[in-house]
């Protein structure tokens, strides 16, 4: 049987790789909401967020060594919050004068 | 039974999987707690986009990047931590999850003095300047205190799951073959800088 008790050990210099991405793309952000880019504004903002999240969750969160099972955990949850966002929005757009 | 076999091979039993899906189910208890506030910021803003640009530029965009920086940082601190355990390394563990904690205090000061700045101008639920707003910028604020209120409170229950992983380290309770509870904390304090990844822009960055 597999040990569970054990984990997958990584060295220092790949953290603060990862922390030196988190903090450009911090800088990025900010200095991309600074340009005039209308109704990408808010893509781009979210884009770089999902970005630096996936980063803290395989990296420092461990999920990229993890075993199967989390990174299904965490997919079937992010489809079901996906799901309740998509639904909230039909509701808005759908309603009688919504707006 | 099989719980009976495990404790016959160890006299401690550990499960140490079981344990961290655990963390992980909490955690998604806090996406939907967060996920919620989300979708109602998104329904709003999509409702009163223009008013919610006007409320945003009174926030300090400095403030809110220093902030950000504090956080990802601390995280970078918790993660070290528990590779420099893993390593056998306790002193440099225990300054790492040290020096988390001061961050996590450093962004709590950051947050203090920018509500104070706003309570200060009127700008709190039901303050004067308050009723001079639009609708949206009510909304917009009314969202930010409750966001970001919440998640300092995940900032200060954070720092405390983590001091009491820096005494259980100390006392060598949390070893480099036996860290799955330092392993959960750190992976709260992660999810709390997710959180802050995502307010941040939304909050801050709305030009």
């Amino acid at each position: 049987m597999e040990d569970t008790n054990t984990t997958h050990q990584v060295s220092y210099g790949i953290y603060i790789l990862v922390w030196l991405g988190l903090v450009g793309l911090t800088l990025l952000t900010v200095s991309v909401s600074g340009l005039n880019l209308a109704s990408l504004t808010i893509v781009t903002a979210l884009t770089i967020a999902i970005i630096k999240s996936l980063l803290v969750t395989n990296y420092f969160m461990h999920v990229r060594t993890d075993t199967r099972v989390f990174k299904v955990f965490i997919f079937v949850s992010l489809i079901m919050f996906l799901t309740l966002i998509i639904l909230t929005f039909f509701d808005i757009t759908f309603r009688a004068g919504g707006k | 039974m099989e719980n009976d076999i495990a404790i016959e091979h160890s006299p401690i039993h550990r499960d140490d999987l079981g344990s961290k899906m655990g963390m992980w189910l909490f955690l998604f208890t806090e996406l939907i707690l967060f996920g919620g506030m989300f979708i109602l910021y998104a329904s709003y803003r999509y409702m009163h986009a223009d008013d919610f640009k006007v409320a945003a530029m009174r926030l300090d965009t400095t403030v809110g990047t220093i902030n950000t920086i504090i956080l990802l940082t601390s995280s970078l601190c918790v993660v070290l931590s528990i590779a420099a355990l893993q390593k056998r390394q306790k002193l440099l563990s225990m300054y790492m999850l040290i020096f988390t904690i001061v961050l996590g205090g450093a962004f709590l000061i950051n947050k203090y003095f920018e509500w104070s700045a706003k309570i200060h101008h009127g700008i709190y639920p039901k303050g004067p300047e308050m009723a001079n707003f639009s609708d949206g910028e009510v909304l917009y604020f009314g969202l930010y205190f409750v966001m970001t209120g919440l998640h300092a409170l995940h900032v200060i229950v954070g720092m405390i799951f983590l001091a009491f992983m820096l005494v259980f380290v100390a006392k060598d309770k949390l070893t480099y073959d036996n860290h799955q509870k330092l392993e959960n904390a750190g992976l709260y304090w992660h999810l709390v800088d997710i959180i802050w990844i995502f307010l941040f822009p939304l909050f801050y960055l709305i030009h």
